[in-house]
């Protein structure tokens, strides 16, 4: 692409990122997620992708890289439901609730939101994030180096 | 009230606006173009709903990473509709 569109995407990019953790990190919270916080940050890599070309964005990430960042999350959702069956027994189980990381309890009435309430539900968005970021970036890394003519590598 | 209720006949008539030209566009840069302004639409329309959660969703994912998908399809075969 252009010169104007590689630096507005270079501009841009660091803006959509915080965009995108800021949905993951208060998805207990406000409108959001991990799904949502997942797909803004992995269009940004799409903005990348198109805008310096598949070429040179795999010189730094593979998407053998993806792939395990991809396998990370959903690692990392399946330990956090272990966790709570090894601690009390349930799958699933929230154990941070009454800890000082994430386990306060949410207050009543109108308020403007405790970021530190909601137990392990945070560190799942997070995992859901990662994994629908690695995903679709994945997808649209491996298409545009297909389209592009040059091998993939696997 | 009354700018809602008129957002909400305004905005499903753009939204087949944009669906008929994405129907009939010749350039398929062009129907790829109003398919994302159909997305941008629908998610507006899903936050007029009160579905927020739904309209970031189709915010990402239709207007962006469709697009970009669609766009690196076309790079590989034909621009133009035979």
């Amino acid at each position: 692409m252009s010169k104007i569109v590689r630096t507005v995407a270079n501009q841009l990019i660091l803006f959509i990122f915080i965009f995108g953790l800021y949905i993951i990190i208060h998805g207990h919270i406000t409108p959001g997620g991990g799904f949502q916080g997942g797909a803004v940050i992995a269009s940004g890599a799409a903005l990348m992708i198109v805008a310096f070309g598949s070429s040179r964005i795999q010189k730094g990430i593979k998407e053998k890289h993806l792939s395990i960042l991809e396998s990370s999350g959903a690692v990392i959702f399946i330990g956090l439901a272990f966790a709570g069956l090894a601690a009390a027994g349930v799958f699933f189980f929230n154990t941070l609730i009454g800890s000082p990381v994430f386990g306060h309890t949410p207050p009543t009435g109108p308020n403007p939101g405790d970021i530190w309430t909601g137990g392990i539900i945070p560190l799942m968005n997070v995992a859901v994030g990662l994994k629908v970021f690695a995903g679709l970036s994945a997808i649209i890394l491996v298409m545009a180096l297909a389209s592009s003519g040059e091998e993939v590598e696997e | 009230m009354l700018e809602i209720a008129a957002l909400h006949i305004i905005v499903p008539v753009l939204l087949i606006v944009c669906a008929v030209f994405v129907a009939r566009a010749k350039d398929l840069i062009n129907a790829v173009l109003f398919l994302a302004a159909f997305s941008l639409l629908l998610s507006l329309e899903f936050y007029l709903l009160q579905a927020p959660d739904v309209a970031i969703a189709e915010a990402a994912i239709g207007a962006a990473i469709t697009t970009a998908i669609f766009v690196v399809a076309i790079r590989a075969t034909k621009r133009e509709e035979e």
